[in-house]
C-alpha cells in the first residue's frame, strides 16, 4: 500500500510539473508586454502614481543585508554598495576603473620623496546634517580610524596599522587651512592615493560621529549623493536624493531602496515581475531568460577578481614545484566557463586581473595538456599519480558561481592523470578557518580586488608576509618577496609595472595555484533604467542611473 | 485545573534551563571561529586574536554559560557580535514577521486541513478521499525550496496576482507599529496596505502550510474515522440526527484530541522551521535571522533566538494540554 502512494505520488507531481511548465509556455508567447500586462499590486500600484517615463524611484535588489552602515567598521562588500552613495572619499575611481578623479578633494600633490600629499578640497561642500565640509573634518576622520584598531577599523590596516604600530605609514594629517589638507607618511606607500579612494574612507560627519556614538552605524551622515533615511534590518534600506548635493542636476533618482531578497531565482523573479527594478548576483544560467524577455536587460560588470586552486605548498606532494606544474596542465578551463559562468568569464593565467596596471601579458599559460600532466608527474616521482583532498567552496561567489561543479570538473580531469581527488567541503567559516591554517591539500578560492592595484592582488594573496592571512597556500618565496616590498614603495608607474610583472613570472614557474578565472559579474535591470555603469569594486554609484 | 494549571507552568522552568545548556553546548560544538568568520578572508592574525578576546571566547566554557544566564535572568540577551547591536532591540521586528505568517499559515493548514480530514472520513473510499490523501502524500514530501519557486513562477510572473516576495510594496510602506503588519495597517486606518500585506502573505503562507496542511489532514481523517464507527455515533444516525450534525459536532469533539496535539507540534515547528520559505520569499523573519548568524557564528544571537523559539514551541504545547482539560473533562491529571 505505502508504495503504491509513492508511486501515485510521483505521478501526480510529474502532471503538476508539466501542467505548470505548459502553463508557462503558453502565456509568454501571449504576453507581448508582461512589464505592464503582469505587474503585481507592487508594480501596478507604482504605475500609477508614476508613469514608467517619469519613475524617480529605483528598488536595488541583492543576496544580502548591510552588517553596518559605518563602512570604515566592516569589510563586508554589501555594506559598501549602500554607502557609496551616503559617504564620499577624498578621490574617486574612474567610473568604470581604479584610476584616480576628483572626488572630495579637486587636487593633490605628492612631494617629491613621495612622503608629504597635499590635496585641495572642494568647496562649498556640505553634510547632510548641514555642517561644512572642510580640511578640519577630514583630520577628525583620520584621526578616529587612526586611534582605533583593527577590529574597529578593519580596512584601515591598509596604511600599515594604526598609531603607535611600526608598519603605519601615516604619521600626521594636518589642515593647512579652511580647504587644503596635508598628509605626512613615515615611508613612500605606492597604493597610498588608491587606498583613499576606497570606500571603507568615506568622509563622515565629525558632528554627527560626535552625536551618535556607537549608533553612528545606523545613523550614518556624509556628503554623497543621498541621505540615509531608513533600515529595516534583513528587509530594506532607503536613501533618499541629496537636494545640496554640490555636483549640478544630480543625482536624478529621488529615492532608491536596497532591498534583500536572498535566493537568486526568487531575485529574478522580482524583477521579471517589476517589485524591483535592478538586481545583482545573477546566476549565469539564467542568462538566457533575461535576454529572452524584453522588459529586461543585462548590465556587465567589469571584472577585478581572480578565482583559483590553491595547492598547499607545504603539503606533500604540492612541496614539488612539477607536482604543481603538473596539476596546471590538468584543468580544461575554457570547458569550465563554458559550462558553470555562461561563458562569462575568461580564462586566468596570472594571480591577478589583465584590466590591472602591471599586468604581465607575456607569461604563456600552461596549457590544458594530459600527456604533459603525466610526464611531469612521472618525472617528480608520481608515475601513478596520488590521492589528494580537493576542498569545494560551499558559497558562491562572483568568481566561483558553483564550487561543488567545478570541484566536479577538476576531478575527473584529474583522474585522468592518475590523481584521485576526494571532493570536501565544510561551512563557509569552517572552510576559511581550517583553509587559512594550512589544512587542505587543494582549495578552490577567489579574491576580489579593494583598490585596483597589483599589489592588492600579489602580496596580499601570495607574498610570505601574508601566510596565515590571506596566503592560504602557504607559499613562501624570498626572491618574490623582496620584489613586492620593493614595489610598495616605488612610486614611478613604470618602474613599479616592471616590478609587478617579474613577480607574475616567478609565481607563474612556481605555480602555488592553478589560476582559474577572471569572471565577469552579472546585473540585470529593467530595460528603462539608464546610467547604471557597474563599478569594477562591485559598489554602484547610483548619481547618474535614471529611467528614461 | 487551576492548580494543575500552576503545576504545568512551573514545569516550564526546568525545561528552559535545560534547553539554553543544550543549545549553548551544540553550538559552541560548530566547528569554525566567530573571530575570524567575522573578520572574513582579509583578516590578520592579531585582529582575531584581539577580537576572540573582546569577545570573551577565550574565557573557559562555564564562564561564557555564567555570563550568558545573568544576562539573561536580567532580561538582556547580549549583544550580536556581527553588528553590535543590542539583540532585546533587534529581535522583535524579525519574531513579528514569523508569528504573523506562522499565524497566517497555521489557519490555512488547520481549515482546509481539517476539513479535509473530515470529508475524508466521512466520504472514506470515495474520489474525494483519495485525491485529497494523495495531495496530502504529495505535500508532506514536497521540497518547499521547490515549491516556493514554482508559487511565484505560477501566481506571480504568469498569473500576476500576487507579489513575488517581501512583506510588503516598498514603494508604499507600511509605518511599523507594533511589526505585525496586518495591526499596523489597520491602526493606521490603511484598508488597501492591509491587502496589500494579506497579498504578501499568501505565497509563503502556502509553502509555509503545505506540510501542516497535510498532516492534520491525515491525523484528523484517521481520527474522525475511529470514532465515526463508535456506537454513539451509530446511534444518533439511527436517532435520524442530521448528518453535518453528527460530523461536525458529535464526532469532532470526540475525534479533536490528535488533531489538536499535531496542530501545537506543527505550529511549534513553524516558528523555528521557516527558514526556507523566508528565504525564498525574502521574508524577514526569526528564521533567517538565526541562519545568518549560524553562519557568522553569531552566539549570542543564535542563543537568544533559539532559546526564544523554544519558549514559544513550550508554551504552545502548554497550551494544548491544557486545552485537552478544556475540550475532554474526563482527562484528569494528578
Amino acid at each position: 500500500m505505502r508504495k503504491k502512494n509513492i508511486f501515485l505520488s510521483f505521478i501526480f507531481m510529474l502532471v503538476l510539473s508539466l501542467a505548470l511548465v505548459g502553463c508557462n509556455g503558453s502565456s509568454d508567447e501571449e504576453t507581448s508586454e508582461p512589464g505592464t500586462d503582469n505587474d503585481t499590486d507592487n508594480g501596478s500600484e507604482n504605475q500609477e502614481e508614476t508613469p514608467a517615463s517619469t519613475q524617480t524611484e529605483l528598488v536595488f535588489g541583492r543576496g544580502g543585508d548591510s552588517t553596518s552602515l559605518d563602512p570604515i567598521t566592516t569589510t563586508e562588500g554589501e555594506t559598501f554598495k549602500v554607502t557609496v552613495n551616503i559617504f564620499e572619499t577624498l578621490l574617486n575611481y574612474g567610473e568604470q576603473d581604479t584610476t584616480l578623479h576628483p572626488g572630495l578633494a579637486t587636487e593633490w600633490t605628492p612631494s617629491e620623496d613621495g612622503l608629504t600629499y597635499t590635496l585641495k578640497l572642494r568647496e562649498g561642500v556640505k553634510f547632510h546634517d548641514g555642517t561644512d565640509f572642510n580640511a578640519e573634518a577630514v583630520v577628525f576622520n583620520f584621526e578616529r580610524w587612526m586611534n582605533g584598531d583593527s577590529d574597529q577599523f578593519p580596512y584601515y590596516t591598509m596604511f600599515g596599522g594604526f598609531k603607535g604600530d611600526e608598519g603605519h605609514v601615516i604619521k600626521e594629517v594636518k589642515a593647512v587651512d579652511e580647504l587644503t589638507v596635508e598628509f605626512t607618511l613615515t615611508r613612500p606607500q605606492a597604493p597610498f592615493l588608491k587606498n583613499l579612494a576606497m570606500s571603507p574612507f568615506g568622509i563622515a560627519s565629525p558632528t554627527a560621529l560626535e552625536t551618535h556614538g556607537d549608533k553612528f552605524r545606523e545613523n550614518p551622515v556624509g556628503t554623497g549623493p543621498f541621505k540615509f533615511v531608513e533600515w529595516k534590518p534583513n528587509d530594506r534600506i532607503v536613501i533618499e536624493k541629496n537636494p545640496e548635493y554640490w555636483m549640478e542636476g544630480y543625482p536624478k533618482l529621488e529615492t532608491v531602496i536596497f532591498r534583500v531578497i536572498p535566493e537568486n531565482s526568487a531575485r529574478l523573479n522580482a524583477l521579471t515581475t517589476g517589485e524591483i527594478d535592478l538586481m545583482d548576483g545573477v546566476n549565469p544560467s539564467d542568462l538566457g531568460q533575461i535576454e529572452g524577455n524584453a522588459d529586461l536587460q543585462t548590465i556587465k560588470r567589469p571584472s577585478m577578481n581572480v578565482g583559483y586552486l590553491g595547492l598547499t605548498a607545504t603539503r606533500e606532494p604540492f612541496d614539488n614545484k612539477l607536482v604543481r606544474q603538473a596539476l596546471n596542465h590538468a584543468i580544461d578551463k575554457e570547458g569550465i566557463i563554458a559550462a558553470f559562468y555562461g561563458g562569462l568569464a575568461e580564462p586566468a593565467k596570472n594571480p591577478m586581473p589583465p584590466s590591472l596596471e602591471g599586468y604581465n601579458d607575456e607569461i604563456e599559460a600552461y596549457p590544458y595538456d594530459l600527456a604533459k600532466a603525466k610526464e611531469l608527474l612521472a618525472e617528480a616521482g608520481y608515475p601513478d599519480g596520488f590521492e589528494m583532498e580537493l576542498w569545494a567552496m560551499p558559497v558562491p561567489r562572483p568568481y566561483m558561481p558553483d564550487g561543488m561543479k567545478v570541484a566536479e570538473v577538476i576531478q575527473s580531469s584529474f583522474a585522468e592523470i592518475g590523481v584521485k581527488a576526494e571532493i570536501v567541503t565544510y561551512d563557509w567559516g569552517t572552510y576559511l578557518d581550517k583553509a587559512s591554517k594550512g589544512e587542505a591539500d587543494a582549495f578552490l578560492l577567489g579574491w576580489t580586488g579593494d583598490n585596483g592595484d597589483a599589489d592588492n592582488f600579489i602580496y596580499t594573496l601570495l607574498d610570505k608576509d601574508s601566510i596565515g592571512s590571506n596566503n592560504y597556500s602557504y607559499y613562501s618565496n624570498d626572491e618574490l618577496h623582496d620584489i613586492l616590498i620593493e614595489a610598495q614603495t616605488v612610486t614611478d608607474p613604470e618602474q613599479r609595472n616592471a616590478l609587478y610583472k617579474q613577480a607574475q613570472e616567478i609565481v607563474h614557474e612556481d605555480a602555488p595555484w592553478v589560476p582559474l578565472v577572471h569572471s565577469t559579474p552579472l546585473l540585470a535591470a529593467k530595460s528603462s533604467l539608464a546610467g547604471l555603469l557597474p563599478h569594477p569594486t562591485g559598489s554602484d554609484i547610483l548619481t547618474k542611473v535614471e529611467f528614461k | 485545573m487551576f492548580s494543575y494549571t500552576i503545576r504545568r507552568i512551573l514545569m516550564v522552568v526546568p525545561v528552559l534551563i535545560g534547553m539554553t545548556l543544550v543549545v549553548f553546548s551544540i553550538i559552541r560544538a560548530i566547528p569554525g571561529d566567530p573571530a575570524q568568520i567575522i573578520l572574513g578572508q582579509r583578516a590578520t592574525e592579531e585582529a582575531i586574536a584581539a577580537l576572540t578576546a573582546k569577545l570573551g571566547l577565550d574565557q573557559p566554557w562555564y564562564i561564557q554559560y555564567f555570563e550568558y544566564i545573568k544576562g539573561l535572568l536580567t532580561g538582556d540577551l547580549g549583544e550580536s557580535i556581527r553588528t553590535n547591536g543590542p539583540i532585546n532591540e533587534e529581535i522583535w521586528p524579525y519574531l513579528a514577521a514569523t508569528i504573523e505568517l506562522s499565524i497566517f499559515a497555521m489557519i490555512i493548514a488547520i481549515i482546509i486541513g481539517v476539513n479535509a480530514g473530515i470529508i475524508s472520513a466521512w466520504f472514506q473510499n470515495s474520489w474525494f478521499d483519495y485525491t485529497a490523501m494523495v495531495i496530502a502524500l504529495i505535500g508532506v514530501s514536497m521540497p518547499i525550496f521547490w515549491l516556493g519557486l514554482m508559487e511565484q513562477w505560477a501566481f506571480s510572473i504568469n498569473l500576476g496576482w500576487l507579489p513575488t516576495t517581501g512583506r510588503e510594496n516598498v514603494r508604499d510602506p507600511v509605518s511599523a507599529i507594533t511589526n505585525l503588519y496586518l495591526i499596523d495597517t489597520l491602526i493606521n486606518g490603511r484598508m488597501d496596505q492591509f491587502v496589500t500585506v494579506i497579498k504578501h502573505l499568501i505565497l509563503p503562507g502556502i509553502a509555509l502550510a503545505t506540510i501542516p496542511m497535510a498532516i492534520i489532514a491525515r491525523i484528523t481523517r484517521s481520527s474522525m474515522l475511529e470514532v465515526m464507527k463508535s456506537d454513539f455515533v451509530r446511534t444518533a444516525r439511527a436517532k435520524g440526527v442530521k448528518m453535518v450534525w453528527v460530523v461536525y459536532k458529535h464526532s469532532l469533539k470526540n475525534a479533536i484530541i490528535p488533531v489538536l496535539t499535531v496542530i501545537g507540534l506543527q505550529t511549534g515547528l513553524l516558528l523555528g522551521g521557516a527558514i526556507l520559505t523566508e528565504t525564498i520569499f525574502g521574508w524577514p523573519g526569526i528564521g533567517r535571522y538565526i541562519f545568518d548568524a549560524i553562519g557568522y557564528r553569531d552566539y549570542p544571537v543564535i542563543q537568544s533566538g533559539i532559546l526564544i523559539v523554544a519558549t514559544f514551541f513550550v508554551f504552545i504545547n502548554l497550551i494544548v494540554d491544557l486545552l485537552y482539560a478544556v475540550v475532554d473533562p474526563r482527562i484528569k491529571y494528578n
